[in-house]
């Protein structure tokens, strides 16, 4: 009943209508840049989806289990440096690059995220930006690999089939274009089925969720990998998308972003890191056409969000409402 | 690998340490007891830096520069907390972290636009350039000898601070119970801001202080206020004592594995693997290290009391 009743609410709200545009403009770009004569649009919407990508699985750590990593761009370092260093030894099938890929961000996720979980909030914080920042660290001490230069990448991942060329524009931009749909579907999924509802009871109320009988700390290691491996997938796009490759994908100020793009569309929505992706950038891109010193703009505006607009664009939207907690982390 | 080398490295690692404990001791006190998670920590240091290479060049004296740096960071500090941090406190740490962000790319920016790229570099005065000899053959920078001396100085005087006088006694009362303190007709809003103001003078004074080594740059706060984190999560956050300890341990880590692991590494390994090897453990000791206490000591080595 409740749950109809939130239902109704949702569609009463311009809720669904915003989240459609955000999906149509992802799904047309390619044919309304050329249109409005603005042709780079195209790449620029890659990108944005890419890093939504990424947004979207901190959002699920975030904004659905109130774990505030502050390194969450590690993992796209870690995704695109292992495509980047395979390809650099000549391994370019993408059959061997995007599972090892996946495989490793899986990994580190869970290594760090067994060491973070036993620790909470502000620890949290400072410990997955410490180690966001080794890993930073590592990739600027590799010489071979191109240290601080970062590493360029000659060809894209080969899937083996002629119709299915990542250097073909489209075919790449469709493809982040699929696999951000299915992060969607699967951020869905997750955070409605009973392991999400754990993930959302822990973060209003750790507690009660261990006397209820949850021991929600390998719920929320799950969690954590999934997102880093979400993330990581992210990283095996960027890397093939730009050709490249370099320690700044993972640098602090990136994670601090990715937060930034979360909070902005929507913290603990489904679609908000989309339109907070979306506005990011296109703020990022307003603002650096009018001055090459944007951040004397943008940081204060950050600031601005942060002490005035509290739910980001989705809150702004309208209340949802299906059961989504506003608690906050 | 002999013995001088190592006492100088040692004492490298001991300076290092002294720079870590000055930031950290101010971010766990305002961590402590605010509650605030003060990503721009940082931006302070890069301001003590800046401001005392601004008025080294306006007046062309060193000790003027040491002078006016602290109390200007200080007012810069007091200054940032009155306008923006002080509606940061009853928020969550996620607003925290994100507004003081938004903090950091807006100095960076400025100061890289008003100093430019290359920032402004410190003179030393000649009577601290030369290199001092420790005795047994070990001969150390003077102004890294300066600086220890300088930062010790400043830790007991912290010390006396917190343990022996009246404003210290409500630091630590704040640090354990603070709506206690608040209920108890203290004016919670100004100790506060002088909480803040004081972490704001350490993080100035560890500015102004490495700036003759590393010139004053934007964005130069932030690999300190890394390092600085790690120091206090090793040591437990709130904790004084175990953000020096943690320091001191930090510093001479991190130093000593730069200078000796590919030494150490050649003996185990060939050349080539050693050169690549060296340096990727060395970037990342002191996380590993982090990373072990934790394991075993969630809560820092020295976990606050009554938290």
């Amino acid at each position: 009943m409740k749950k109809k009743l939130a239902l109704i609410d949702a569609l009463k709200s311009g809720k669904r209508i915003y989240n459609t545009i955000l999906i149509l403009v992802c799904l047309l770009m390619p044919l309304i840049a050329p249109a409005i004569g603005q042709e780079f649009y195209t790449d620029v919407f890659a990108r944005i989806m890419i890093w939504a990508i990424a947004a979207i699985s901190l959002n699920l750590i975030m904004g659905y289990g109130g774990m505030i990593s502050f390194g969450h761009a590690v993992f796209l370092g870690i995704g695109g440096y292992t495509v980047g260093i395979l390809a650099f030894h000549g391994i370019e099938s993408a059959y061997i690059q995007w599972p090892l890929a996946l495989l490793i961000s899986g990994l580190f996720a869970l290594l760090i995220g067994t060491i973070c979980l036993r620790t909470k909030g502000v620890y949290f914080i400072m410990i997955t930006l410490a180690f966001a920042q080794m890993v930073y660290f590592l990739s600027l001490s590799l010489e071979i690999y191109g240290s601080d230069d970062g590493l360029n990448i000659d060809s894209r991942s080969d899937f083996g089939l002629s119709f299915f060329d990542l250097s073909e524009p489209m075919t790449m931009y469709y493809l982040i274009f699929a696999v951000m749909i299915g992060c969607l579907y699967l951020t869905h999924r997750l955070v409605n089925s009973r392991f999400g509802m754990v993930i959302r009871g822990s973060m209003s109320n750790d507690d009660r969720m261990h006397s209820i009988g949850y021991s929600t700390y390998s719920y929320k290691l799950a969690a954590f990998v999934i997102a880093g491996v979400m993330c990581g997938l992210a990283g095996v796009l960027s890397a093939n998308f730009e050709d490249f490759i370099s320690p700044d994908t993972m640098f602090w100020p990136r994670s601090g972003e990715l937060i930034f793009m979360v909070v902005l569309g929507g913290m603990g929505t489904i679609f908000g890191p989309l339109g907070g992706a979306i506005i990011f950038w296109m703020l990022a891109e307003i603002l650096s056409n009018i001055t090459a010193q944007w951040h004397l703009i943008f940081g204060p505006f950050l600031i601005l969000v942060v002490l005035f607009a509290r739910g980001g664009v989705e809150g702004l939207i309208g209340k949802w409402g299906l059961g989504r907690d506003r608690t906050d982390p | 690998m002999n013995y001088v080398l190592l006492a100088e490295q040692l004492f490298n690692g001991f300076q290092l340490g002294i720079i870590l404990f000055l930031m950290a001791a101010g971010l766990t006190l305002i961590f402590g007891i605010m509650d605030l998670v003060n990503l721009a920590h940082g931006t302070l240091y890069m301001f003590g830096a800046f401001f005392a290479a601004t008025v080294a060049a306006w007046t062309g004296s060193f000790t003027w520069a040491i002078l006016l740096a602290i109390p200007l960071a200080l007012i810069a500090g007091i200054i940032l907390e009155v306008v923006v941090l002080r509606t940061l406190y009853v928020r969550n740490h996620l607003d925290q972290v994100l507004a003081t962000f938004g903090l950091i790319i807006f100095f960076n920016e400025l100061f890289l636009v008003v100093f430019g790229a290359g920032g402004v570099a410190l003179r030393l005065p000649p009577e601290l350039e030369g290199i001092t000899a420790l005795g047994g053959g070990v001969t150390v920078p003077t102004y890294r000898l300066f600086i220890i001396v300088m930062g010790l100085i400043v830790a007991i005087g912290l010390y006396f601070l917190v343990v022996k006088t009246r404003i210290g006694m409500l630091i630590r009362a704040g640090a354990s119970n603070r709506e206690m303190v608040g209920a108890l007709g203290i004016d919670i809003k100004l100790l506060y801001t002088a909480v803040f103001g004081l972490g704001a003078a350490l993080a100035g004074f560890a500015g102004m202080i490495v700036a003759p080594i590393t010139q004053a740059q934007s964005g130069m706060g932030e690999d300190v206020l890394i390092l600085a984190f790690v120091v206090i999560v090793i040591g437990g956050i709130g904790s004084i004592r175990g953000a020096f300890v943690a320091s001191i341990v930090v510093g001479v880590i991190d130093t000593m594995g730069r200078s000796f692991i590919d030494v150490a590494l050649l003996a185990v390994m060939p050349v080539n693997a050693a050169d690549t090897a060296g340096p990727a453990i060395s970037s990342m000791l002191i996380y590993l290290i982090m990373a072990g206490i934790l394991a075993f000591k969630p809560q820092g080595l020295f976990p606050p009391r009554g938290a």
